[in-house]
């Protein structure tokens, strides 16, 4: 039986909704749930899965539908009154700190004419229309939203930069502005450390290990994945950041990030840090670190980029490369984990829910000459040829749109991750597991706690078959993150985990642990 | 570049509007941040057209 519910001018954000469709989806007899909102490409997926047939009033984008297919004809009755009442409980407690929410930004101004940043969150066609009203008023803006337009990027840099104003994003998922996490951000303790950062996750793992180092951030500012990457955007929000932070007294110590950046811009880049007469560490992920020019250093990675950083805000110098576990520890490690290994476990399987995370292991890989698959790679030869079964060494990531298509980002749930550490474990070439956790702001309560029941599931079925299943992890987080770095690492480490300090030290123990495994059967 | 509005937000306490995930605003207030929770729905219904010509009007 299929049953449509749709509820006029009834909006809820998107993640209301895949929680609604969660619970929903569990329950006995459903096998098919969308909560969603009526838009067309919404419609259009309904329709691919056989709702709404032959119906001439269709939904509005202002319109909640509930579509639930399944047997007997009272679980769906059931089901459709239970994603309701998710729904309305979740707006209650949202809106239980708030008495009054203004549904337009002037009424928003009347209320709070002090404010100094917008942050934008909403579906991606309306973003940049929401963006360039903020900025219109004077309002920085950080864009959380993806699926903007390069053009209406670049219009919006352009407003911003014209008006002196941050314009962070679109795609834009992290910041740390005056100590305060704001979106996907942990909690760091404060110091001389200013970041401007193309990668989310990128600048997440370096806040944390500048705080492990006990070094303090200053300001950590974001500006979308895209504006070092794509020639179009020409770096403008990198370059205003960094002006900013050259200008600022509280920052001693500029660190620049960013996934591979055309040539341009990151010539503009390297020439504006000169200009700042401040130290500046550099990490262009993929890159080799050049040589260091005046007071402009390379790191080879981003835990060296944390370590470069702390050491110049302490007026030292920095002495790459930095590791924190030698090569003597590395390898007596990764001896032992590859001692149990069968003759048929040969990959690496890599399941990552922060993509910059994914893309710095793959290239620790690709030094060490390992031939890796993935759906981040560009090259021919590289490619899977499904995203959704591995081939040889691949590493996932699982944020990618390919994977999240109507699903919670694996940050956010940890579901889409643990079926894929299921799959991997029964292929019987499955070596070795790496994995990221991020925690902080945003990010699910209890990450490793649901992660180590999938990895201690895995690691038995492979000993069933004879073997050993290899787990290598690392936690992006703190000791003030909410989940609370230790507990967290803990829960993992129960499981059979080996959680490194980084990401980088997990994608070299990784890298170890594979070389050993090779030798083993040479 | 002129970067004295960056340094105003820097010096100031940080206040927020939210239009969109409201996690992000519940988020933020544990942070003890002031922050605005905006009741944001589509324009216009989401009719296209409608917000392009609203968008018209805007720019006069």
């Amino acid at each position: 039986m299929k049953k449509v519910l749709v509820r006029k001018n009834a909006y809820y954000d998107s993640v209301f909704l895949m929680l609604a469709a969660k619970a929903v989806k569990r329950l006995p007899g459903i096998q098919e749930a969308a909560v969603v909102m009526g838009t067309d490409v919404n419609l259009e997926l309904l329709k691919g899965i056989g709702f709404f047939s032959g119906e001439t009033a269709l939904p509005k984008p202002n319109d909640l539908v509930i579509a639930i297919e399944g047997d007997p004809p009272e679980a769906v009755e059931e089901a459709c009154r239970i994603a309701e009442e998710t729904l309305k409980k979740k707006r209650e407690r949202a809106g239980e700190d708030q008495e009054y929410q203004p549904v337009s930004l002037d009424g928003a101004l009347k209320i709070l004419p002090e404010a100094n940043l917008v942050v934008i969150s909403v579906p991606g066609p309306y973003a940049a229309r929401e963006a360039r009203r903020a900025l219109k008023k004077g309002l920085h803006v950080m864009l959380f939203s993806d699926h903007v337009s390069v053009e209406d990027e670049v219009d919006l840099k352009e407003r911003a930069s014209e008006k002196g104003l941050l314009m962070m994003g679109p795609d834009c998922g992290t910041a740390i502005i005056n100590g305060k996490p704001i979106c996907f951000a942990n909690v760091v303790r404060r110091g001389g450390i200013g970041l401007v950062a193309a990668s989310g996750s990128g600048l997440q793992e370096v806040t944390c290990c500048i705080d492990r180092m006990e070094g303090g951030i200053s300001q950590a500012l974001g500006t979308g994945g895209r504006d070092l990457q794509d020639p179009r955007v020409r770096g403008r929000m990198m370059l205003l950041g960094i002006e900013a932070l050259k200008h600022d007294p509280e920052t001693r110590v500029i660190v620049v990030l960013s996934k591979p950046p055309a040539e341009e811009s990151a010539a503009a880049v390297l020439s504006r840090l000169e200009e700042t007469g401040k130290p500046c560490v550099v990490q262009f992920l993929g890159r080799k670190p050049l040589e260091r020019r005046g007071a402009v250093w390379f790191s080879g990675n981003l835990e060296e980029t944390a370590a470069m950083a702390v050491a110049l805000s302490r007026g030292e110098t920095p002495s790459p490369p930095f590791r924190s576990l030698s090569e003597e520890e590395l390898s007596r490690t990764a001896e032992t984990e590859a001692a149990n290994m069968s003759r048929s476990q040969r990959y690496v399987r890599g399941l990552f829910a922060g993509g910059t995370l994914a893309l710095e292991t793959m290239f620790l890989f690709e030094q060490e000459g390992f031939k890796i698959r993935s759906n981040m790679a560009k090259g021919p030869g590289q490619a899977l040829q499904s995203p959704h079964r591995s081939e040889g060494h691949t590493l996932l990531d699982l944020g990618d749109d390919v994977f999240t298509l109507g699903r919670p980002h694996p940050m956010i749930d940890p579901s889409l991750r643990e079926e894929r550490i299921a799959q991997e474990a029964a292929d019987s070439e499955t070596a070795l597991l790496i994995l990221d956790v991020v925690l902080g702001y945003g990010a699910h309560e209890d990450p490793c706690g649901s992660l180590a029941e999938s990895i201690g599931k895995a690691k038995a079925l492979v000993a069933a078959r004879g073997g050993y299943l290899s787990v290598v992890a690392s936690i992006t987080g703190t000791e003030k993150d909410f989940q609370n770095r230790t507990e967290q690492k803990k829960k993992l480490e129960s499981a059979g985990c080996l959680v490194m300090p980084s990401n980088t030290q997990a994608a070299l123990l990784a890298v170890h642990i594979m070389k050993k495994a090779a030798q083993r059967w040479m | 570049m002129d970067v004295k509005k960056i340094h105003e937000l820097f010096g100031k306490e940080l206040k927020v509007i939210n239009l969109g995930l409201a996690s992000f605003a519940e988020n933020l207030r544990k942070e003890k941040v002031h922050v605005l929770h905006m009741d944001w729905r589509p324009p216009a219904g989401g009719n296209k057209r409608l917000i392009s010509l609203l968008d018209k009007l805007d720019q006069r």
